[in-house]
């Protein structure tokens, strides 16, 4: 069975007018999102900016109202939990994109990572201490480090620190949520690295939320492209990347930047190609509101958002 | 000769923290042509935007040493109201982002008009909007008559963005200076600006500094590319030498730490260590030594320069050749054992 299973998830915000401050419409940021990860994989959500994939990742984790839709954690539905204290709660953690705010600059790491402890386990003062410093050995920092603040670390740092904290209640899912976007290419590579190491370790599981396509192709298994809060594909890393069939993926992947300047040119062609096709189907492929079509099967593990034929 | 549009002779940046000078940009020297697009890499304080804004002359309490030399003439020592009117006019500089960078309370058609009647009050009103029109046209903005009238948060990224080059390429520059154009867009928007700043470039015949941490990006823009690392340029060779047979450690590393091809599941390159903060620069010797521990102290230059490796391609100190990454070396061993 799968650790996690969304079903037809939406997320629809109201937009709020009139003289009585009425629903008057919403905007629909998440709208029908359906997928499943196994234990011990990682999953890839891309999209663009707006998509609504890190609405999707919040809404997962408690942090956004459920409209409507499932969410079962190993067999549970989350959609009716209300409370945060409660015990599912601390099986999923969150990785933020910007190690710069998502740390309060005023605590001292030590407070920063046993925040979690203290929110779910009663733990003496020294046992809290003893397991702060094995978290940050975990993730290389020295156990020194917990009497430092934040702006005492470096950019990679300081996101190790947030996986520290992320990782202090052993949870079985990890949203990650562009956790590399902010930082420099080595560091990035370090991050990367350790986040394999750890889920090797502790038998994680990834929601691995980014734009960066080259990234999600290096870290995920299964990956699902999202356009205007809808699924338009999803599949395998060889079926997304190999055959990407909606034209939305194609133009996606050709916009990936190559490594190699002597494909320059060529790279070009095939973009302008890819782009022509994308003008000239655009039609076809989103409906009259510009919205992707349903999902449907082409293989066991490759699902596309076709135009509805007849 | 005439084709050369900007000099940079030893130039050092410095500023000042607790009564002392520190230099971000340390003795730099370099050119750009017409159009030619110079790529400049590095990581997060490197220096890279520090020399970009040294040459734009936006740095206000930095102290500047060295020489620029834009069209044949010193532009350090220069008299403000004439960097003002070269600014904007023959040179020009994209910021990386354009939510800020543009004016939240002026309209598209007034900061591209600023700009235009700054450099040419005679342009009238009339004349003025023709050419903002025109301008919009060209970085392919779909409807620019309604696009005038807005306000910059009402437009998206990547057309705020190409708000800021209609901005800077306005009076036709003769030099472009773009500090991580596409950094805040995402994919598809990235591939068509820089699209938009490559045609822009040989139409107008524009010299483009690109400044950039995005390797990917590098490889499809750049002509030529400098590797900047703690203030000073480690490597610069054409853009195909560069990828196809770096030789600096530090350029070899960030190239081996991207994820490529055939990088899925096998373990990413690491830089050992941090780069190092303004303070805490190493002055003497080879500036990267701290981060390549294992290779040996007698491999490195005690005063590392460039050398010219094959024309047009530098390498500072000497320690490339005998760098090699630690993996390959347990490899290399792991293999003798067997065999």
């Amino acid at each position: 069975m799968a650790l996690l299973e969304v079903n037809d998830l939406k997320v629809h915000f109201p937009i709020r007018g009139g003289i009585l401050n009425r629903k008057i419409g919403a905007i629909k940021a998440v709208d029908g999102v359906s997928f499943s990860i196994e234990r011990g994989k990682t999953y890839g959500l891309v999209g663009e900016s707006g998509s609504g994939k890190t609405t999707t990742g919040k809404a997962i984790i408690g942090l956004n109202h459920i409209t409507s839709g499932t969410v079962k954690f190993d067999g549970v539905d989350l959609a009716g939990f209300t409370s945060k204290k409660s015990d599912i709660r601390k099986d999923i953690q969150m990785i933020f994109q910007d190690p710069y705010s998502s740390l309060n600059g005023r605590k001292r790491v030590l407070d920063i990572v046993a925040e979690p402890l203290r929110n779910f386990e009663n733990l003496t003062k020294t046992e809290e201490k003893k397991r702060v410093q094995e978290l940050l050995e975990q993730v290389g920092l020295s156990p020194e480090s917990i009497i430092k603040y934040p702006h005492q670390f470096s950019g990679g740092q300081r996101q190790r620190i947030g996986i520290a904290r992320a990782i202090a209640l052993k949870p079985k899912l990890i949203i990650a949520d562009e956790p590399v976007s902010a930082l420099d290419v080595s560091v990035q590579a370090q991050v990367l690295n350790f986040m394999q190491d750890i889920q090797k370790d502790l038998n994680l599981t990834y929601l691995f939320i980014s734009h960066d396509l080259g990234i999600v192709k290096h870290m995920c298994d299964e990956i699902g492209i999202m356009y205007k809060g809808r699924y338009v594909e999803s599949g395998t890393k060889a079926d997304i990347f190999n055959h990407p069939q909606h034209i939305y993926t194609k133009r996606l992947v050709a916009a990936i930047p190559d490594i190699n300047p002597v494909n320059r040119q060529q790279q070009k062609v095939y973009r302008e190609e890819v782009e022509k096709e994308y003008q000239q189907n655009y039609n076809d492929y989103f409906d009259q509101e510009g919205l992707a079509y349903t999902l449907r099967h082409i293989s066991d593990s490759h699902l596309v958002a076709l135009p509805q034929k007849g | 000769m005439s084709n050369n549009i900007l000099e940079i002779k030893n130039l050092k940046t410095s500023f000042r923290i607790n009564d002392d000078y520190y230099a971000a940009v340390d003795d730099v020297s370099l050119s750009v042509n017409k159009n030619e697009t110079l790529a400049i890499v590095g990581e997060s304080g490197s220096g890279k935007s520090a020399l970009a804004f040294s040459i734009m002359g936006l740095h206000t309490k930095a102290k500047i040493d060295g020489s620029i030399q834009f069209k044949g003439e010193d532009i350090v020592h220069i008299a403000a109201g004439k960097l003002n009117k070269l600014r904007g006019n023959d040179m020009a500089m994209i910021f990386q982002d354009p939510l800020t960078a543009l004016n939240p309370l002026m309209t598209v058609e007034d900061q591209i008009g600023e700009a235009l009647l700054l450099h040419n009050r005679q342009l009238s009103k009339t004349k003025r909007k023709e050419r903002v029109i025109h301008l919009l046209n060209q970085v392919g903005i779909p409807r620019p008559e309604y696009t005038c009238e807005q306000y910059p948060h009402q437009l998206s990224g990547g057309m705020r963005q190409r708000v800021m080059i209609a901005i800077a390429i306005a009076n036709k520059p003769e030099l472009l200076i773009a500090d991580e154009p596409t950094t805040a867009l995402d994919v598809t928007i990235q591939a068509q600006i820089l699209g938009l700043m490559n045609d822009l470039k040989e139409q107008m015949n524009t010299g483009v500094i690109l400044i950039t941490h995005d390797l990917g990006v590098v490889a499809e823009m750049a002509d030529r590319v400098a590797v900047m690392y703690a203030g000073q340029i480690v490597e610069i060779a054409d853009v195909y030498t560069l990828f196809q047979k770096p030789l600096h450690p530090y350029t070899r590393s960030l190239l081996n730490s991207i994820p490529a091809e055939d990088s899925v599941h096998d373990k990413l390159h690491v830089i050992q260590g941090i780069v190092p903060s303004l303070q805490n620069l190493p002055r003497e010797g080879c500036r990267f030594k701290a981060r390549i521990p294992w290779i040996s102290e007698d491999a490195h230059e005690e005063n590392p320069e460039l050398h010219e490796v094959t024309p047009g391609h530098f390498v500072r100190c000497t320690c490339y050749q005998q760098f090699y990454f630690p993996e390959e070396k347990v490899e290399e061993e792991s293999s003798h054992g067997t065999s």
